[in-house]
């Protein structure tokens, strides 16, 4: 590796700090966390967390307002009420949360933004050219704009990955601060495609240069790459997050996405958070998981909880 | 530390942060215990000649496990007649194949209860169930595997020579990982046609017991393996007994030392695997946060209780202050307490004397200067426990600097160049292992090269392999165990 600057407007040339990560001894390390064993109370409060953290997702090709507005419906009320209320005459049940937020396509974006108005959810949208980002950057920043303005709180970017691995750093760079002018009052979130960096010295660069131009998330995977998310380089991603806050004291949020779909999964990244970065990132402003077959899983759990035994699945209603 | 929380990414109420605090996890199969264990003499379990028995301890609660013999000169001597039958018996004429077959099914067994084993493991010796099931175990049967695979090929282990057993081996365990050192020891004895006495540690018999148990039910010819259970005098009877014609130790260098003045006096061959204070160099080019875990797991592995634990760091001057600060970090990420909890991390000191050797040693190195710094855990009220530590700034002719400490206490120095690495390394009375921390592959292998140390690993720290040779330079000892040079002390080269 060699060292790489870039250009930040307002501020001159920065250095991005050169990190090396070993990955032999990096998958170890993300490997320990999956024998924490989570029991009892602690299960059951890892369970609610996880809701609350969830980025209801639907990114199809088939995707229509109808099954954006159903989605939205689940997001809201995970459980339907009926079940929920059933659900009150056992001792440890709590009400079921809300997810964090739901993630959509720009188009689907006014019909999400119809449902989820008032509910306290956020609306994501996946703009940018997702998932490759190989477009012009106007069209990249217009592609923004609109989603906000139909009701977009949040913005899931991807970064130009063809840039990154051709050395062009500063295109990259610049890219991601554009989109967050674009933004406005919306969050940001900064796609990284980790299965496309395939090193992890790839992802501490990729994940400094998004935290440097403004990210607020910095987030593994579109979900149409494999691998998606993994525990190492989400590991990884939540080091970079800690140094940066080290030495900066922002505090940027992380989401792995793609491929968590079980709650025992969902669990060992909530330790692996828990024990980086500590009980500061354990909330949805600082870390979310992006799935949707992770939610029912979720719930499923839950109620094995709660209940002492298992429910099928069709108790639980579709996305 | 402050923490400015930025302000632009919340639209939110009030920020809740969820407390993750693991509940208890304790590993739920229940092992049986006996209410007295005796010694383990041609192919049975007989009571000890001496009449006696010692209590065994679980060092978690100080509560009494069972009674174990407490062996004399004459159990020592039935024991060693045993062996000496067996091997001039049916075991030196069986071929090599069907040795062989006998140490695979040894592993077979030992995997199929591996889970009770472990858990037996932890509730003698106080290690993390999460390393007795993840590293004691499975290495445990990768010896017997790996040594059974010999078996039939020992023709081709000195090309052009024949060789032949020894014939008794009398073999003395450490209680820091029983039932592996065992493994050590007693895999390549049989493997190379050897019959042994064997005795563990006296604060950890319970494992070898069951491992008799588990020879028995392997259908093992009698007197081929045996265990005799004691302390101190039962291991010196063994070394010094006429018909014993080696003599493996795994233990401390005093120790060693004594058996080597006894051993030298008569025909018996020795091998010795003794102390350390073994060096982990931490390079500026290196993966930090990966050298972080490596320095972790190189000195808090097993309690510290390794003997390869890489209880020196010297860290490049010019990352001491991140290095350290992350260090610091990742130790109070350590979880501390009941062994039996799967979420354990650092388990209980193995026994009342090593915590108070322990505490004497952090006493001293406090009165010497330099910087202390030790987790602040709570630790459980019962037991033997420590908290990870560490001294910085220490002179390199302090004592925790110099003394193998065989707990979890770091000693932390700096260097500037390599060289300078390599002399501080270098620089005391073992030479067990190493590790280099650098993603620079030719400093590596440079460095490498000049360290006086029989086990060095590079950007990785406490990785063994049944096939790999462990074993020391200088007071660290001498003779190696594993792979194929740790079969060679096993045989006479004809």
């Amino acid at each position: 590796m060699f060292d790489v600057s870039v250009r930040k407007p307002g501020v001159g040339k920065i250095s991005i700090p050169h990190y090396p990560i070993d990955m032999v001894a990096a998958n170890e390390r993300a490997a320990s966390f999956t024998t924490r064993s989570i029991k009892a109370s602690s299960k059951l409060d890892a369970l609610y967390c996880a809701i609350e953290m969830v980025d209801l997702t639907t990114l199809e090709g088939m995707d229509t307002p109808g099954k954006v507005k159903q989605l939205c419906g689940k997001a809201i009320n995970p459980v339907p009420p009926a079940i929920q209320d059933k659900m009150r005459s056992f001792d440890k049940f709590r009400p079921i949360p809300k997810v964090a937020a739901v993630c959509v396509y720009p188009n689907m974006v006014p019909y999400a933004a119809e449902v989820l108005n008032g509910s306290g959810i956020q609306l994501a949208s996946v703009a940018t050219a997702f998932p490759a980002g190989q477009l012009p950057i106007d069209i990249k920043v217009s592609d923004v704009k609109r989603a906000v303005k139909f009701g977009a709180t949040e913005i899931d970017m991807v970064i130009d990955r063809g840039a990154f691995l051709e050395g062009k750093f500063q295109k990259v760079f610049d890219e991601i601060i554009k989109v967050k002018e674009a933004c406005g009052d919306a969050h940001l979130k900064v796609i990284l495609e980790t299965g496309e960096l395939k090193t992890y010295d790839n992802v501490r660069l990729a994940s400094w240069l998004a935290m440097e131009a403004g990210a607020d998330f910095i987030k593994t995977s579109t979900g149409k790459v494999s691998p998606a998310a993994t525990m190492p380089v989400t590991h990884v991603m939540l080091q970079a997050i800690q140094d940066y806050h080290e030495m900066t004291g922002k505090m940027i949020g992380m989401k792995p996405a793609g491929g968590i779909k079980t709650s025992k999964q969902a669990i060992h990244y909530l330790c692996m958070v828990n024990e980086t970065l500590g009980p500061d990132w354990l909330n949805p402003e600082m870390f979310r998981f992006g799935a949707s077959s992770l939610l029912n899983d979720l719930l499923k759990q839950i109620f094995k909880q709660v209940t002492g035994r298992y429910y099928y699945d069709d108790i639980f209603s579709m996305d | 530390m402050t923490k400015k929380k930025t302000k632009t990414k919340t639209k939110s109420k009030t920020k809740k942060t969820f407390k993750f605090e693991y509940d208890a996890a304790p590993e739920s199969f229940k092992v049986e215990i006996e209410e007295k264990y005796y010694n383990f003499i041609g192919g049975e379990f007989v009571k000890p000649k001496s009449g006696k028995y010692f209590d065994t301890v679980n060092p978690a609660t100080g509560k009494v496990l069972t009674k174990i013999a407490l062996s004399n000169t004459q159990d020592v001597d039935a024991a060693v007649k045993a062996a000496k039958k067996a091997f001039e018996g049916e075991w030196s004429s069986l071929s090599g194949l069907e040795r062989g077959k006998y140490l695979f099914r040894i592993a077979r067994i030992i995997q199929e209860r591996s889970r009770e084993l472990a858990v037996l493991e932890t509730l003698d010796g106080g290690k993390p169930i999460k390393e007795s099931r993840d590293v004691d175990l499975p290495l445990v049967a990768q010896h017997f595997f790996y040594n059974a695979g010999w078996a039939d090929k020992l023709e081709y282990i000195m090309p052009g020579k024949e060789v032949a057993p020894v014939g008794v081996c009398g073999q003395i365990i450490p209680w820091n990982f029983p039932l592996l050192m065992l493994a050590w020891k007693i895999a390549p004895a049989l493997a190379a046609g050897n019959t042994v006495v064997l005795k563990p540690a006296e604060q950890t018999s319970l494992t070898a017991l069951r491992f008799a148990e588990i020879c028995y039910e392997a259908g093992l010819p009698a007197g081929v393996v045996n265990i005799i259970t004691g302390a101190g005098e039962t291991g010196a009877a063994l070394v010094e007994h006429k018909d014993v014609n080696k003599i493996a130790f795994t233990g401390s260098t005093d120790i060693g030392k004594l058996i080597a003045k006894t051993a030298g006096k008569t025909q018996k061959k020795l091998t010795m695997e003794l102390g350390g204070k073994s060096a982990n160099i931490v390079f500026a080019d290196a993966a930090i946060d990966q050298a972080v875990e490596g320095i972790v797991s190189g000195i808090f592995f097993n309690q510290g209780h390794v003997c390869c634990a890489g209880s020196r760091l010297l860290v490049e001057e010019s990352i001491k202050d991140v290095v350290i600060k992350k260090l610091k970090k990742r130790m109070k990420q350590i979880r501390v307490g009941d062994p039996l909890d799967k979420n354990t991390d650092l388990g209980a000191i193995n026994s009342k004397d090593q915590l108070k050797k322990i505490k004497d040693l952090v006493k001293q190195g406090q009165k010497e200067g330099g910087e202390f710094w030790q987790v602040e855990s709570e630790l459980p009220t019962r037991g033997n426990f420590f908290a990870p530590c560490f001294f910085m700034d220490q002179s390199a002719s302090s004592t925790i600097s110099r003394e193998e400490v065989f707990g979890p206490v770091l000693s932390i120095s700096t260097f500037r160049t390599p060289d300078e690495a390599i002399a501080k390394a270098n620089d005391t009375n073992y030479g067990l292992a190493a590790g280099i921390w650098s993603e620079k592959g030719s400093k590596v292998h440079e460095v490498a090269s000049k360290l006086k140390a029989g086990v060095i690993w590079a950007n990785t720290y406490n990785k063994f392999d049944a096939a790999s040779p462990f074993g020391g330079f200088k007071e660290s000892g001498y003779g190696r165990e594993g792979g194929r040079h740790g079969l060679l002390p096993y045989l006479e080269v004809k």
